[in-house]
């Protein structure tokens, strides 16, 4: 037996006086590996389609079949895409949580339930409309070995009916989903959903109050997740080297990319591939490949999430020291060790900053939607071959799993640009040149590539002590100059990562920064935060490290500053403590949420309420 | 104007350049160590076939067998990577640029303890390029520790014995799949020297295993991997000679008990029996006699297999010809109606 509480409360009688339209939150209850994810996504896809801004978060386990599974559907006229903390209305498919989740709910929520679960004898101030899955599954699935996967399918129809969702568009998103080839497929489907409207239509009164209605917020654009605009960045980057480990929540990023790959890359007339997509026997392999193929000139890449960054990190420091461009995805999650492998967390951000021993600084990039996934990719590649280092473009599960709204991509207008690299010609004029001399004055050598035709060309790469002729040396001034022109160099940085985006509130004595999908919650907390409780708040959302000048003076211009992290350790704050003098880091504020779900708007905000002692 | 005689004219190779082209730095290893003999196998081999320096890439890992790569080949780049993790490095440079020639060198430490792992997977993948193990069955650059080489029952100076069987890094690369897999010992400048031009010329991984003694750690009585061990225990399986595609093989017709392999590249590695009976295109014969050699304490040298037939990593990508890493903007970078048409599927 349960032994959770049923609190008294209020009954609800009759039908709703009031409507909640386009505004709510739909949690679908599931076992992983019953197909639910189509049924989802093909609802996230109706709502879109009619026009409605709307959102999903999967939460899953780290499980190929039986165990929980959640799926967040928000729909918000407002444009709100962030996790909302509150579900109203709830599919209750799996008898292990059925409970637990109903009894979470807020008064008011509506549950659509598997008839034989009873749920509605838990509370009385709910709206429950049970349903016989199995009962209406049977007639339109013959295939009894179908039904687990089809029986889904019935709930969207159901929730059509009561949430006013076109069955028009469910049918649309059914053949999208399944595309022209599995047309057998969307048909059943397609007939599942229809009995589970109909049944829904002959059965039911509507008695809550949530509903859509079309509007028009969404024409021209694209659902994507955050792993595959990374791989379409990676392409349009031209990456020509990819290797990887599996490993969740990355995978998909380089299984989306060898697909788009095998589509776009190959010669049209020899069919010959100009990449190379290379699943290594572990992160250290991976890394080290992607470092071979960046000294020998490829723009190259690996994708990993924090298990693989730490078995990276041997290698990261050779490619800090040796001066090698490569990319490395880092979709974060829960950590530390194996932690909590599909919930999601920026919790690498300390760590990444400063990998490997020694002295060591990498470059950080924070995209925090699809569009930033695609631009910011074309950016890193660029930004690695213009400085030769590694540089690590952080994402995170919510970002990197989920489907999101966004905008179609623009193509990129800057041509590829390889950086300081001779060639024959180059050093025919030159007579030579010294593999770690700064000439610039920016901390950048020149480099040439193995199979450079001409004399002058080679020079001998190592990750022990070496001088500006990339010669073996142990000598102190050797060692100190190399180590400051490095230092140097990723100062130089500073004036070309990308510039934060920054939204000044005129009357603000407050100030958020956060990073990546953080943005989400902040943007709708500053909107709760004026609402609500009349506080102004400004916000500047970094998308890179090192910082740039922005973020000092943004800080100096409010009286705190609240810095928001997905983490325990307040690591975003750590990395700016670093960096700033004490009069500074006087005004900074700790926001910290290290849950595992997506960040959501009203943690932000009750915990600034807290603070700010409202 | 000066009327003196012309200096005489400078022994050059094929095309033309001196065997000053092919050496590298100074060597910082002890006098007498078997690696700088390895080095000057190397030379002499990319000398003597004539290959343009600049288009061979060295790399190794760590350890003074991973310093060898900057004394030799001074005009080709060189990649000194972390320990155990070469085969990582090459295998992305190598895919990066498919026409480069690869030459990892690497030592008993770097690839059969720290290593292993990467070493195992390069065999796999069957990588074009030539792995050169300096085997010398202990950790030099930290001063004699035992490696995972060295023989059951072996000592260290200081008398540590070793309790533990050895790898067989040939046996393991046979295992594994290896397309050519040869053991010599660095003290023989002839068999090295076939061995290592015939590698040159092998489409596919060369996995050399040279026994190259350590003059100051592993020397001594007690050691196997000594010089005094080998003069005793090694045993020739076969005598070699090289012969490359631009010298006319018709000349020469093989006799009884010569075994000519073709090469892809036109040139013939020619194997001439000496005592014992061994196929090298037989991989389970090989795999039994080194286990056989084992148990009598001896160090089987020559060409233990090969196999000219087994499509290399590059081969199975289907890459293009020209090296990937430098593709134009427009074979890497896809048009706007693809990332439209994308776009489309994504609405």
């Amino acid at each position: 037996m349960s032994t959770l509480e049923v609190s008294p409360v209020e009954p609800l009688s009759g039908q709703s006086s009031h409507s909640v339209i386009n505004d709510f939150s739909i949690q679908v209850a599931t076992v992983n590996g019953s197909g639910s994810q189509t049924a989802n996504s093909v609802l996230m896809r109706a709502i879109f389609q009619m026009g409605i801004p709307v959102s999903g978060k999967n939460m899953f386990p780290s499980n190929i079949a039986g165990l929980p599974t959640w799926f967040t559907i928000r729909a918000s006229k407002h444009g709100y895409i962030g996790r909302r903390k509150e579900v109203d209305f709830l599919v209750a498919m799996n008898p292990e949580t059925a409970r637990e989740d109903v009894m979470k709910l807020d008064s008011g929520a509506a549950v659509v339930y598997d008839a034989p679960l009873k749920l509605s004898e838990l509370r009385s101030d709910l709206h429950f409309y049970p349903v016989p899955f199995d009962k209406l599954v049977a007639p339109v699935c013959p295939d009894a070995k179908l039904r687990k996967l089809v029986r889904n399918m019935i709930y969207d129809g159901i929730v059509s009916w009561l949430l006013a969702i076109e069955m028009e568009e469910i049918q649309r998103a059914l053949v999208k989903q399944f595309g022209k080839r599995k047309a057998k497929a969307a048909e059943l489907n397609w007939g599942a959903a229809k009995a589970g409207f109909e049944y829904a239509a002959k059965t039911f009164t509507k008695t809550d109050p949530f509903r859509v209605e079309r509007m028009n917020e969404t024409a021209g654009k694209i659902i994507i997740d955050g792993n595959s605009a990374c791989a379409l960045g990676a392409m349009f980057a031209g990456v020509t080297v990819v290797t990887w480990y599996p490993i969740t929540p990355s995978s998909s990023l380089v299984e989306s990319l060898i697909g788009y790959m095998k589509r776009f890359r190959h010669d049209p007339e020899t069919g010959k591939a100009t990449y190379a997509i290379v699943q290594a026997e572990d992160e250290l392999a991976s890394i080290g490949m992607a470092l071979g193929a960046g000294w020998a000139g490829a723009r190259s890449m690996t994708s990993t999430a924090g298990p693989g960054i730490s078995l990276m990190s041997e290698f990261i420091g050779l490619g800090y020291y040796a001066e090698i461009p490569t990319v490395v995805y880092d979709v974060e999650r829960v950590g530390p060790s194996t932690g909590l492998p599909t919930r999601t967390a920026q919790s690498d951000i300390l760590f990444t900053a400063f990998l490997s021993h020694g002295d060591t600084k990498h470059p950080l990039f924070f995209p925090c939607s699809p569009e930033e996934c695609f631009s910011m990719s074309i950016d890193a590649f660029q930004f690695a071959e213009k400085f030769q280092t590694p540089v690590f473009v952080m994402t995170d599960l919510d970002l990197g799993m989920n489907n999101w709204m966004a905008d179609p991509f623009e193509y990129p207008e800057t041509p590829i640009q390889r950086g300081k690299v001779l060639d024959a010609e180059d050093l025919e004029k030159l007579g030579g040149f010294a593999r770690y001399k700064d000439v610039d004055g920016d901390g950048v050598g020149y480099r040439t590539l193995p199979g450079t035709n001409h004399p002058a060309a080679s020079y001998f790469t190592r990750g022990s002590g070496h001088n500006d002729k990339a010669q073996y040396t142990e000598r102190e001034d050797d060692y100190i100059n190399n180590m400051d022109r490095l230092a140097h160099k990723f100062e130089v940085m500073r004036q070309h990562v990308p510039a934060p985006v920054v939204r000044i509130a005129e009357k603000a004595r407050i100030g958020f920064v956060a990073v990546g999908t953080s943005d989400y919650a902040v943007r709708e907390s500053c909107d709760q935060l004026k609402n609500e409780y009349d506080i102004d708040a400004s916000y500047l959302r970094l998308k890179a490290f090192p910082f740039t000048e922005q973020l000092t003076g943004f800080i100096r211009r409010h009286d705190r500053v609240y810095v928001v992290d997905q983490n325990r350790d307040a690591q975003l704050l750590g990395l700016m403590r670093l960096e700033f003098d004490p009069e500074l880091i006087a005004r900074l504020r700790s926001v910290r949420y290290y849950g595992g779900l997506p960040l959501d708007a009203r943690t932000i905000t009750d915990e600034i309420v807290r603070q700010e002692g409202k | 104007m000066s009327t003196t005689a012309p200096p005489p004219p400078k022994k050059v190779n094929r095309i033309g350049l001196e065997v000053l082209n092919y050496k590298g730095s100074k060597t910082t290893l002890c006098a007498g160590c078997g690696h700088n003999s390895i080095s000057e196998r190397i030379v002499e081999c990319f000398y003597e076939l004539g290959v343009e320096p600049y288009t061979v890439a060295k790399f190794s890992g760590i350890g003074c067998s991973s310093k060898s790569p900057a004394y030799f080949l001074g005009l080709s780049h060189g990649f000194n990577g972390v320990h155990g993790r070469m085969p990582a490095i090459a295998t992305g440079a190598l895919l990066a640029n498919r026409t480069l020639k690869g030459i990892g060198v690497t030592g008993d430490g770097d690839t059969a303890s720290i290593g292993i792992g990467q070493f195992m997977h390069l065999v796999r993948r069957n990588l074009p390029m030539i792995y050169i193990i300096e085997d010398n069955g202990v950790y030099g650059l930290t001063k004699g520790q035992f490696s995972a080489t060295a023989d059951l029952g072996s000592t260290l100076k200081t008398g540590v014995h070793n309790d533990l069987p050895p790898f067989d890094c040939c046996a393991l690369a046979l295992k594994w799949g290896a397309t050519f897999v040869a053991r010599s010992f660095s003290g023989d400048k002839k068999q090295l020297q076939a061995i290592i031009k015939t590698a040159i010329s092998h489409q596919g991984l060369s996995v050399i295993d040279v026994v190259s003694p350590c003059v100051t750690f592993n020397d001594h009585e007690g050691s196997t991997k000594s010089y005094s061990y080998m003069k005793e225990h090694e045993f020739m399986l076969q005598e070699l000679d090289y012969v490359p595609s631009y010298e006319d093989i018709s000349v020469e017709i093989p006799e009884g008990g010569v075994m000519d392999v073709p090469m892809h590249d036109g040139s013939h590695l020619r194997i001439r029996k000496l005592d014992r009976d061994f196929d090298p295109t037989d991989r389970f014969a090989a795999l039994k006699m080194l286990e056989e050699a084992e148990k009598k304490h001896e160090v089987l040298t020559g060409v233990l297999y090969v196999n000219t037939n087994k499509p290399t990593f590059l081969e199975l990508l289907n890459l293009e010809e020209a090296p990937i890493a430098t593709l134009p903007q427009s074979k890497v970078r896809p048009s706007k109606s693809v990332l439209d048409e994308v776009m489309e599927e994504l609405r």
